[in-house]
Parts: structure tokens; sequence; C-alpha cells
């Protein structure tokens, strides 16, 4: 498994995203998660999986209670945090050239 | 698949540099960071104001699907050389992220191809890092109107650290 290219497809997804962002600050349960989502439950425990196995989550038992948290290591080293960020503005990047090139052709 | 965009941010620095190199003409591609429709097509957010002078300001806004505003930012214009350079202040609203500085710098490399160079300057290193890490933070397309509550909450986390 490659596990980098998992972690930027991990990334690539808006829920997902929207899931690290919300346990950035603290730790949440499954369901406190998902009370955050119009999404169905299962599909939000689809992504904390999915997050999990790629280790941008990490899960802690309290109690009964399962907490996940944002996983610090992962993120920890520049090249790991500036791949998000680099396919982010080469997302941008790449529609911008689109849209001259069509512009242009208009013209 | 090798991405065309570079981003060089050394360790322990406050700033980066993105580098992208297009195939279009310098004129296309300076056009497309100062015309409003064309900006909000590949930013992907609704631009409420860009005045392309110097002491000019720019504001953007995201929505989500319910007309909650999930991403504004806002920024001042210090230098506007048309196909040259612009050099403006980016601020995210409702926000712990400190204002960064930044210079745009656009070249041309033939007739046809043109290249484009941004540094950022963040207000401290660990400003910088953090904003890195949470690059869908600054994604505008965060359809979560969630997003202002996490990050005035996040803002509350860093406010009580300092105290």
């Amino acid at each position: 498994m490659n596990l980098r290219r998992d972690v930027f497809q991990a990334i690539a997804d808006p829920t997902r995203r929207a899931i690290l962002l919300l346990v950035a600050t603290q730790s949440m349960t499954a369901g406190a998660i998902a009370s955050n989502f119009n999404t169905a439950r299962p599909t939000v425990s689809k992504h904390l999986q999915i997050l999990t196995e790629c280790e941008l989550l990490g899960q802690e038992q309290t109690g009964r209670e399962i907490y996940y948290h944002i996983n610090a290591k992962k993120m920890k080293a520049i090249a790991d945090f500036i791949e998000p960020f680099r396919q982010m503005w080469d997302d941008r990047f790449n529609k911008l050239e689109d849209i001259m090139k069509n512009y242009q052709q208009k013209k | 698949m090798e991405l065309k965009t570079k981003i060089n941010a050394e360790d322990g620095k406050q700033y980066l540099v993105i580098t992208r190199e297009f195939d279009l003409p310098l004129e296309l591609l300076f056009k497309a960071h100062i015309e409003p429709e064309i900006v909000e097509q590949w930013m992907g957010t609704k631009v409420l104001k860009l005045e392309g002078k110097k002491h000019g300001s720019w504001q953007f806004e995201t929505l989500d699907a319910n007309g909650n505003v999930v991403f504004r930012a806002n920024g001042v214009i210090h230098e506007f050389v048309p196909n040259q350079k612009i050099t403006r202040t980016f601020e995210m609203e409702n926000t712990p992220f400190p204002v960064q500085l930044e210079f745009l710098e656009f070249e041309q490399l033939t007739d046809v191809t043109s290249k484009i160079s941004i540094r950022i300057v963040y207000k401290s290193v660990e400003a910088r890092d953090q904003m890195l890490k949470l690059p869908f933070a600054q994604g505008l397309n965060m359809a979560h109107n969630r997003l202002e509550n996490t990050l005035k909450k996040l803002n509350n986390i860093h406010h009580d650290k300092a105290q």
C-alpha cells in the first residue's frame, strides 16, 4: 500500500477535510463529528475509517467512547504538509490555464 | 503525475515561494488575476471587490448552499504594475490567522508562455506552518457552515494559551 499517496487522496475529499478541521481543536466522538454533517452516519464512519487508516486521525478510548484526534506526528514534517497546499495551488492554476486558453480562442 | 506548481518552503523560515509556468502569454496570465469574473472561476469564490491599482483593495467571499458565509478574505494592494507585479496583503476574516503579505511577480518566458512567482510572508514561522497544516482552512471551496465556529474555537484556544 502506498501510504503517502493515500494521505493525499484522503485530503482530496471535502468532507474529510472538514472532519480534520473539526478535530483540529479538540478530540471528538464519531457521533459528535457526524452531528456536524447532513451526511448519513455510515458515510461519516467510512470517512473516519479512511482518515484513521492513513494515520491522519488517531483514536483514543475513554470509557466506552472512542475519541478521534488529529495525528500531529503525521503532519510534522514540512514535506508532509506542504503537499496538500501545493496540490490546492496546482488545481487552481490548472483551472486558470484552461479558462484562459478558452478565453484566447473565443477572442 | 508531476505537478507543474512548485513550492519552496525552507525549514524555519517565515515565508514561502510558489512558482508555476503557464502555456499562456504573459498578458493573459496577468488578466486572470485582475478580471473579477475570471478570478471567481479559478479561485472558486465570489469576488466582492477587486481594485487593480495602488492603494486599491479587494474582498472575496464564499457562501455554502444555505447562504452562510464559509470564507471571507480581504486585503489592500500596495503595488500594481500591469504584466509585472502585484504586492498585496491577505487576511482571512473571523479567523485567528494573522494577515500575510504577498508579492506576485509575472514574467514572460516566450510569446506563448509565462511564469508567476508568489512570495508569501507570514507573521512568524509558526504562523506559516500552521497555515500550511490547514490548507483546507484556506481552501475556498469549504462548503461547511461550522468552519467559522471551529476557527473561532481555535482562536479562543490561542487566546487562552497567550494568557
